[in-house]
């Protein structure tokens, strides 16, 4: 091979790569397949879509898919673990979690206007799992939710996880606030 | 041939990287020491917001330095246009200097945020790590801990408004002060509106705005001073133009609205009711039952779920919550 076809090769390669590396990684399809894609594989109804008892055992109830913790299921006082290992309790819906941090209940992530993120903007919402802080700039989004993880998703992949959730059925839904720790309220209300 | 072959790769390869060469070229690191980012350079200003940010009792100092030549472009009343190269620095001070902010729009037109923490004898301040410090040892601070905010800490307020810059504003550098402002330091010796335009440091800025200069329009001075207090505390984030416009609710003073700023703010808040069910909140703002008002229990919070400012603050501000709660009281009640 001449210098100049082996340089041509390299010359190659290199453009490759850097055309690769302006593409959003591994974002096949459009915005709203992938986005229905990644909701389903990143295990969002798990905790966002209430469970239900069948015959089978506990499964997300579709018809409140992706809904958040029902209003209707008021919780009572969160138990007290006995020491030992164990850190969290979880509702029967597996839609609010009390442990240190109080209790948290997972959001109405469908159109809802009044309830849900109907009136969300995608900025809202990627600055929301970038910051790990409510729309950006507010509280602190709570255990069990993986910001930690979910923080590394491309631009691309937020817009089109956004995408998805603004095309699935509007449920009205009024998820409650988080709940302060135990310890909190008994100070704030000595 | 094959030379210019391989001169022709060689550029196209360049001009394939030029983009991230030009912005490491452009924009350098930022500086290690407080004293290499311009802070004692000739031209800088001194300046005081007239609704400061409530920030535990810190005693805070304030600079601005533009290039030479440069200057701020007012024809967006609400929203300037400040050139690039502009510097603003913030100390802040609990017994000793504890921490300097540093704003700075670089030559790409980006802003960049950092903090430079002082060492205990006061000879040298060096840059935080990006993440900040969550806590750090402060004698004379609340709690005897002070943090130092991450840099995405800093995106959170400050790019919640249409500009970056918070505390120097047409509102907050008028000449026409407000006396029951809380916490407010003295202007006499630092930049004003008047002054900047006589420097020529500041065009464009609206004749109307020199001749009457901004003033909040409310009932009662007490009115002024907590909306004010508002305007400066929640209003970056509370305002009708960012990210949090969704939410409907505006805190923020708008000296370019034809129609009176205090009035969107009273529109937007009183007898609204709130999203947050917590703490036994209805309204926003109940008149005559700051008890009940979601926006003065949240700002009397300090628990981490509930508290306003969600950052920035481990201490509640009792001379601001005294002014808000006489403010709601005096608010008619429909």
């Amino acid at each position: 091979m001449s210098s100049l076809k082996m340089l041509l090769r390299i010359a190659l390669v290199v453009a490759a790569s850097f055309a690769r590396s302006a593409e959003p990684p591994a974002s096949a399809g459009e915005p709203l397949a992938r986005g229905t894609y990644l909701v389903t594989v990143a295990g969002c109804n798990d905790c966002h879509t209430p469970m239900k008892m069948t015959p089978e055992g506990p499964k997300p109830d579709m018809d409140r898919m992706l809904s958040g913790h029902p209003e209707t299921l008021v919780m009572t006082a969160a138990p007290t673990l006995p020491p030992g290992p164990w850190l969290m309790t979880a509702a029967v819906t597996n839609t609010a979690f009390a442990g240190p941090w109080g209790v948290s209940f997972t959001a109405n992530l469908t159109p809802d206007r009044e309830t849900g993120l109907g009136k969300w903007t995608v900025r809202n919402f990627s600055e929301t799992i970038r910051t790990g802080r409510h729309l950006g700039r507010g509280r602190e989004i709570l255990p069990p939710m993986p910001i930690p993880m979910y923080k590394n998703f491309t631009d691309a992949d937020l817009a089109a996880i956004f995408t998805y959730l603004q095309s699935i059925p509007a449920v009205k839904n009024r998820v409650p606030d988080p709940r302060p720790p135990a310890a909190a309220l008994a100070s704030a209300g000595s | 041939m094959f030379r210019a072959v391989r001169h022709w790769i060689l550029f196209a390869l360049v001009g394939a990287c030029a983009p991230a060469m030009a912005r490491a070229a452009d924009v350098p690191a930022l500086p290690q020491h407080l004293r290499d980012t311009g802070l004692y350079a000739e031209g800088v200003l001194a300046f005081s917001p007239q609704y400061p940010l409530w920030s535990d009792g810190a005693v805070k100092h304030r600079w601005i330095y533009l290039p030479p030549g440069a200057s701020i472009d007012a024809t967006q009343p609400d929203a300037w246009d400040f050139p690039r190269g502009t510097k603003l620095w913030k100390e802040f001070r609990h017994g000793r200097a504890l921490e300097t902010r540093f704003i700075e729009r670089t030559a790409d037109g980006e802003w960049r945020f950092a903090s430079y923490v002082w060492t205990a004898d006061g000879a040298d301040a060096v840059l935080a790590p990006a993440a900040g410090i969550r806590e750090m040892p402060a004698p004379e601070a609340p709690g005897a801990r002070y943090a130092i905010p991450a840099q995405d800490d800093c995106r959170a307020c400050h790019e919640g408004a249409p500009v970056p810059v918070l505390g120097f504003s047409a509102l907050q550098l008028s000449p026409d002060r407000d006396p029951l402002a809380p916490h407010a330091e003295s202007s006499a010796a630092e930049a004003n509106l008047r002054s900047l335009v006589d420097r020529g440091v500041l065009r464009n800025l609206s004749p109307e705005l020199l001749a009457n200069p901004p003033r909040i329009k409310a009932a009662t001075p007490e009115g002024r001073a907590a909306l004010g207090y508002l305007h400066g505390n929640c209003g970056h984030c509370h305002n009708d133009e960012g990210p949090l416009a969704v939410l409907g609710m505006t805190l923020a003073q708008r000296v370019g609205s034809q129609e009176p700023a205090a009035d969107a703010v009273l529109r937007s808040v009183v007898d609204v009711q709130s999203q947050f069910r917590g703490a036994g909140g209805g309204a926003r703002v109940a008149p005559g039952h700051p008890a009940s008002s979601v926006v003065a229990l949240r700002m009397r919070s300090r628990e981490p779920t509930q508290q306003m400012p969600p950052l920035g603050s481990t201490v509640v501000d009792a001379e601001a919550m005294a002014l808000i709660a006489r403010w709601i009281e005096s608010l008619p009640n429909p």
